[in-house]
């Protein structure tokens, strides 16, 4: 296993948001990728985006730029 | 075998959609069901497709993209998702029975009152009919963007201007146009339209969906699996999601999603020019052969590339039967789900034969299958 990392992390309504957010930050060069969102944020399952804390202003521009909308923005290791 | 029965499934796939199908079911997992990379490809694919769909009809949003088996049960999500108890609906002669059996249901239930507008001899309808039909308690208009028995196509941002003047949802069934004709739902002022993937889309079968306006709410029919909110005891009220329960049909979707792809890239509009062209050419080699009585409205300038005919009061099974086994073509007898539409028609005891036409059908196709028309209605002449 690889060591634990503060991280940011971004949870959505729909699984579909969750592949808009893949998509559109990879054209846009923003950092991240989607891994299952941690048990520590929520019980139940799916997706969520995750990036280097230092990044949060860029993955929110992002997400403005496009019109996407978190379910919640956490901070957590992962 | 010549093949023309496109209006009921092509048969004839672009090589990139079997391609798309065949990596698929080599290498796909369950989309949205975990985070390893063969369910976030699957997951990447199929929201490919939604994206692509939404292009395709001018949905604004990918995400108000939803997938289904069919169009049927996309019409079924729509129709008992959308009334409550005392809505009227307005729908026409022309609709197929994916339309129409939902519509009846509900009002057998007691839950709409149900009117529709007349079709003429012709196929046509009196677009003042829906100012006649409309009711205080009106709440939609469900139709047909064409007909899957005469090719008449519907003008629908017509009737769009009239839900939109009125306060009223409309219902589209794109069954026969997705891929065939251009459609834009924004500017035709369709807030839900239902579509299948193996027909005009050149998809395969088990898959279509429907695009659902923003703002247009939509009571899930069916609850169960989504991948996200597990632990609430309730379908996540989210598009897509909130009509998407269960395991989708990733293989069939990815196969649409590169059939949609080729259509963004070929262009629809090209698509409709060389079917309306085999669909006339044909039209013309039959139209005045005696005995033959074509149904439908041919002045118009759009039509889905259909042409339904019979030959003289001969049964439209025995036609179809003898283009299939006497010159190796195939066609569609009978009723074709359509039951208003042959009312109006006149031919509920004969049927009708239909001849349709998709992208990949020739000149030469075309040409034969008005020389076996022309055969088989001099050998029934008297």
């Amino acid at each position: 296993m690889r060591k634990k990392e503060l991280m940011l992390i971004v949870t959505f309504h729909t699984t579909a948001d969750a592949m808009a957010m893949e998509k559109r930050c990879k054209q846009l060069q923003a950092p991240g990728r989607l891994i299952p969102v941690p048990r520590s944020i929520s019980a139940g399952c799916g997706l969520c985006w995750c990036a280097p804390t230092d990044s949060q202003e860029q993955i929110r521009a992002v997400m403005a730029q496009v019109g996407l909308r978190e379910e919640a923005m956490h901070t957590c290791m992962v | 075998m010549i093949y023309l029965d496109n209006a009921a499934t092509t048969l004839i796939k672009p090589p990139q959609v079997i391609d798309a199908v065949t990596e698929a079911m080599r290498s796909m997992g369950n989309a949205g069901r975990g985070a390893h990379g063969s369910s976030l490809s699957a997951s990447r694919v199929i929201y490919d497709a939604r994206c692509k769909a939404a292009e395709l009809f001018g949905c604004a949003r990918p995400d108000h993209v939803a997938f289904t088996g069919n169009a049927t049960e996309a019409l079924n999500i729509a129709i008992n998702g959308l009334f409550a108890p005392g809505d009227h609906v307005i729908s026409t002669d022309l609709e197929h029975n994916s339309v129409l059996r939902p519509l009846y249901r509900l009002e057998s239930e007691g839950v709409i009152s149900l009117d529709f507008v007349p079709a003429d001899r012709r196929g046509n309808i009196d677009y003042g009919g829906f100012d006649r039909l409309l009711r205080p308690e009106t709440r939609a208009v469900v139709c047909t963007h064409a007909s899957n028995l005469t090719g008449n196509v519907l003008d629908l941002a017509r009737i769009g201007r009239f839900t939109r003047q009125h306060g009223l949802l409309l219902v589209a069934d794109a069954s026969q146009t997705a891929g065939c004709l251009p459609i834009d739902m924004e500017k035709m002022g369709v807030d839900v339209l239902c579509f299948t993937g193996h027909k005009g889309l050149m998809g395969p079968q088990g898959t279509g969906g429907l695009c659902v306006r923003e703002g247009v709410q939509i009571r899930p029919w069916k609850v169960g699996g989504s991948g996200v909110q597990s632990y609430s005891c309730t379908q996540p009220p989210e598009y897509p999601t909130r009509l998407e329960a269960g395991t989708l049909n990733g293989h069939g979707l990815a196969g649409l999603g590169a059939a949609m792809e080729f259509l963004l890239q070929t262009g629809v509009e090209t698509v409709h020019a060389h079917e309306q062209a085999l669909m006339r050419r044909f039209y013309e080699g039959v139209r005045d052969v005696d005995g033959v009585t074509v149904y439908g409205d041919f002045t118009a300038s759009d039509r889905a590339a259909i042409v339904s005919l019979n030959i003289r009061d001969c049964d439209s099974g025995e036609i179809s039967d003898a283009l299939a086994e006497e010159h190796a073509i195939a066609t569609r007898p009978g009723a074709h789900c359509a039951p208003r539409m042959h009312r109006a028609l006149g031919t509920v005891e004969q049927g009708a034969v239909r001849f349709s036409f998709s992208y990949y059908n020739t000149e030469d196709e075309a040409d034969a299958a008005v020389r076996a028309v022309r055969q088989l209605a001099a050998e029934t002449a008297c």
